[in-house]
């Protein structure tokens, strides 16, 4: 494994190490998270769900994934 | 009294009056079966991080089907008009929710709501488009200030969030009423089947409920019992009581009284008798 091809980011506060070129849609698609239930946000900005396959991910990208949970 | 009692939020036509929230629950299938049991066709829910690490969390989705049940993500848990905004706007994301629940909170003790931080929020909400129904204070200017705002319902607080204290400020709830065409809502602070009863007679348009149903020993009849309360509250407020009085009045005709002559005839001669000193009173003056 070569390290100076992988890079580090926050997904859920949580630190990730991805390959290079990596695209968003590549994440979702690793972490199994079925994409018509969540929401993404990707540095503090909403992405639009329909281009996540466009948007290549850069070392240190901070990604937040939410859903619906129970709530008053 | 018309004949069909029909609920409208933000153009959306409902026939529960009952909003119940998802919280709280020891599960979601818990949760998903007290909410058939209420009867309600909205529900709250909360916008929260997926555990990605996790797969094996159920989905509230994969329980309360959105198609069926409309859900209205709130913003539980944020005491920021900033962490409000970003919160609504990831819930219309997740699925295009334009029908928000908006709740800045102030105090992390008491969850009053900080009015300030709400104003703003509703303002830049209701700009982008979405339709907001705001958690307040039962202060009838604060609400006045919401509606020119743009809200789309008013919820003030019967009491603190989960506190089951019941109404504790009637008067300003029907103070609001009286100013307001809007939905009223009262969220938060019912604790019994008689508190949503007293909300809906006050002519409140609907009740939030989560935690009274959630926490109650026994969910599924706590759930029906508030269904039927605030059906039977609606109800009541529609029917247009009766002035109260001071004093009885029977409910039974005197008609047909089995009594004696004397009885049967007090009150007329008493009557006679009020008559003949009143007569024999003028007679003297002239």
């Amino acid at each position: 494994m070569n390290k100076k091809n992988k890079i580090k980011i926050t997904v859920n506060g949580k630190q990730l190490t991805v390959n290079l070129k990596f695209s968003l849609k590549n994440l979702i698609e690793k972490l199994k998270t079925p994409i018509n239930k969540v929401a993404i946000e990707m540095n503090r900005e909403i992405v639009n769900k329909n281009k996540i396959s466009k948007i290549i991910l850069k070392s240190g990208d901070k990604i937040e994934i939410v859903h619906f949970i129970g709530g008053g | 009294m018309k004949k069909k009692d029909i609920f409208v939020i933000a153009k959306k036509k409902f026939s529960s009056r009952l909003i119940v929230g998802t919280g709280k629950y020891k599960n979601m299938k818990e949760c998903a079966k007290a909410i058939k049991m209420s009867g309600a066709q909205i529900v709250t829910v909360a916008v929260r991080r997926v555990n990605i690490f996790d797969k094996s969390k159920p989905l509230l989705m994969d329980y309360i089907d959105p198609k069926k049940i409309t859900y209205l993500p709130n913003t539980a848990g944020c005491f920021t008009s900033k962490e409000a905004l970003r919160t609504l706007r990831l819930a219309r994301e997740i699925g295009g929710w334009k029908l928000v629940k908006l709740e800045v909170l102030g105090d992390k003790k008491n969850l009053f709501p900080d009015m300030i931080e709400t104003l703003n929020s509703t303002e830049i909400l209701t700009k982008e488009g979405f339709s907001v129904m705001v958690y307040c204070n039962d202060d009838p200017l604060m609400a006045k200030r919401l509606e020119n705002a743009g809200a789309s319902a008013i919820m003030p607080l019967a009491a603190p969030i989960g506190s089951g204290l019941g109404i504790q400020n009637k008067t300003n709830l029907k103070i609001i009423r009286l100013q307001t065409k809007l939905p009223l809502i009262v969220d938060a602070g019912i604790g019994q089947a008689s508190d949503a009863v007293e909300a809906m007679e006050l002519g409140c348009d609907g009740v939030l409920i989560n935690t009274a149903i959630a926490k109650a020993k026994h969910p599924y009849e706590m759930a029906e019992a508030m269904k039927l309360a605030v059906i039977s509250g609606r109800k009541s407020f529609l029917s247009g009581r009766i002035r109260p009085n001071l004093f009885g009045s029977a409910s039974t005709s005197k008609k047909g009284l089995i009594l004696s002559f004397f009885l049967k005839n007090f009150f007329f001669l008493n009557f006679f008798f009020l008559k003949v000193c009143f007569l024999i009173f003028l007679s003297i003056i002239f």
